[in-house]
């Protein structure tokens, strides 16, 4: 098979809340058609191999990878990124935590983080700080050391009543 | 690193993947979860011609039970098995093995059947089916037929899997609820490759007063090309008391007996040294929920 028999095909799916259709190639990363299809440039792309957890986005409300799912996987399915969370006036509870708790620097990776506790706080679950950690540990800072980013979490399920207290945790 | 370029099919139902597998055969790879095949294509390491994804296929996501035997389907994701009240109930071990799985978000896109066609050294799944005896249905257009975990896996990346066939299912049998078991491993980071993990399990047998360790099964994954299974130690440690001498004895036969591959991050011998201890810590672990069941309490 030559490559210009490889056909386009059309991609339909619920991103924010709103229905988008574009012609893609069938290789094109979900995390590129987030961004460069739809110019939603809040997902970060970081290492494009599964690693960082930059590009987190939620995938029928599931976090998932956007470098690891090809966009016509995406077919006809809902995609929740960054952007549907809080606006720059308008902050989302966590990304007020975060601010509050400094959970962030440079700010590269917290659309990932965001995004993935959103997942754990929509899961129904409620979370030791441990399980909390562990939770977040797909996802790479590296300029705060992670205190503040887990601080700024664990105060975000606490306020919505999904952190576990009983247990003695760590000061920080 | 973006892919190259692939025609990509999004197969419906099983005989259209399997359709599609025999005409296209070599130029095919199957996609469900992609969750180890993406970073592969985006590094270019596999260029497929054609990509069949067979994630949408409903008839190959299930958990059920049937005749003694607990099935997955082969594109189950592991936090549907994870939260599986029917395998927490019978087979508490896996949703235990899968916690250790890389990250939340890889466990919610990655595939059981995936992680076992892949067949990776390091991967845990492979190793939890060699420990769980566990069978494999295999389909082609022309052929089904069922492949013990046993035989399965021949190599790193390497499964007997043909090009024209598909792994379907999964077949575990719903072990006695006496059952004590255990796994741990150790990994640099939480959710990196592990470098060694030991998964347990074994049953108390009465004999006379005494407590005899029965139906051992011992496997283990970092210290071999695939997962291994140490059937000379189950055999030499069933019907014996378990005891602190034993268990030091059998611990310095397992580090001479492995032979692991040293790697970048870890020479042979640590390897050794890493297998053999977290050996004595499962086997401790085992033999006591083992004997907290034996007890009467009723497994939660």
């Amino acid at each position: 098979m030559s490559e210009s028999e490889i056909q386009d095909q059309t991609l339909w799916c619920i991103v924010n809340g709103q229905t988008v259709e574009r012609k893609v190639e069938s290789r094109l990363l979900l995390s590129d058609f987030i961004r460069h299809e739809l110019n939603l440039t809040g997902t970060h792309v970081g290492c494009e191999h599964g690693v960082c957890g930059s590009c987190t986005v939620l995938v029928e409300g599931k976090s998932m990878r956007s470098c690891l799912m090809l966009a016509i996987q995406a077919q006809g399915l809902e995609i929740h990124t960054v952007e549907s969370l809080g606006k720059v006036k308008h902050l989302h509870p966590l990304q007020e935590s975060f601010r509050e708790h400094h959970g962030l620097q440079c700010g590269f990776c917290t659309p990932g983080f965001l995004m993935t506790a959103i997942d754990m706080a929509q899961s129904g679950k409620s979370y030791t700080r441990e399980e909390l950690k562990e939770g977040l540990s797909g996802n790479l800072c590296r300029c705060t050391g992670y205190q503040g980013i887990i601080n700024a979490v664990a105060h975000y399920f606490e306020q919505i009543g999904i952190l576990q207290t009983e247990e003695k945790g760590d000061s920080l | 690193m973006k892919p190259n370029r692939f025609q990509y099919i999004s197969a419906q139902s099983i005989p259209e993947a399997l359709s599609l597998l025999n005409t296209h055969q070599s130029d095919v790879k199957i996609i469900a979860g992609g969750q180890s095949l993406m970073p592969m294509l985006n590094f270019r390491v596999v260029n497929p011609q054609y990509l069949i994804d067979i994630g949408r296929i409903l008839e190959l996501d299930h958990i059920s039970q049937k005749d003694g035997l607990i099935e997955i389907g082969a594109i189950t994701p592991y936090v549907k098995i994870e939260n599986s009240a029917l395998i927490q109930q019978h087979l508490p071990i896996v949703p235990e093995v899968i916690r250790h799985i890389a990250h939340l978000t890889i466990r919610n896109r990655g595939t059981i059947g995936g992680s076992l066609s892949h067949a990776d050294p390091a991967s845990e799944m492979p190793m939890l089916m060699r420990l769980l005896d566990a069978h494999f249905e295999i389909r082609s257009e022309s052929t089904s037929y069922q492949i013990s975990a046993h035989d399965f896996f021949l190599g790193p990346l390497h499964t007997v899997l043909q090009n024209q066939e598909l792994l379907t299912k999964i077949l575990i049998k719903v072990p006695s609820s006496n059952m004590g078991w255990a796994f741990q491993e150790f990994a640099r980071r939480s959710g990196d490759y592990a470098l060694a993990a030991v998964g347990i399990t074994l049953e108390i047998k009465q004999q006379s007063g005494r407590k005899m360790i029965d139906q051992l099964k011992i496997a283990m994954m970092g210290v071999g090309d695939t997962p291994l299974r140490l059937s000379s130690i189950e055999a030499l440690m069933n019907g014996q008391e378990f005891s602190a001498d034993l268990l030091d004895q059998v611990k310095d036969k397992i580090f001479t007996e492995l032979d692991p591959r040293g790697d970048l991050q870890s020479s042979a011998e640590f390897k050794k040294h890493l297998a053999s201890n977290i050996f004595t810590r499962v086997m401790s672990e085992a033999w006591d929920k083992a004997n907290s069941y034996q007890i009467g309490s009723t497994r939660s």
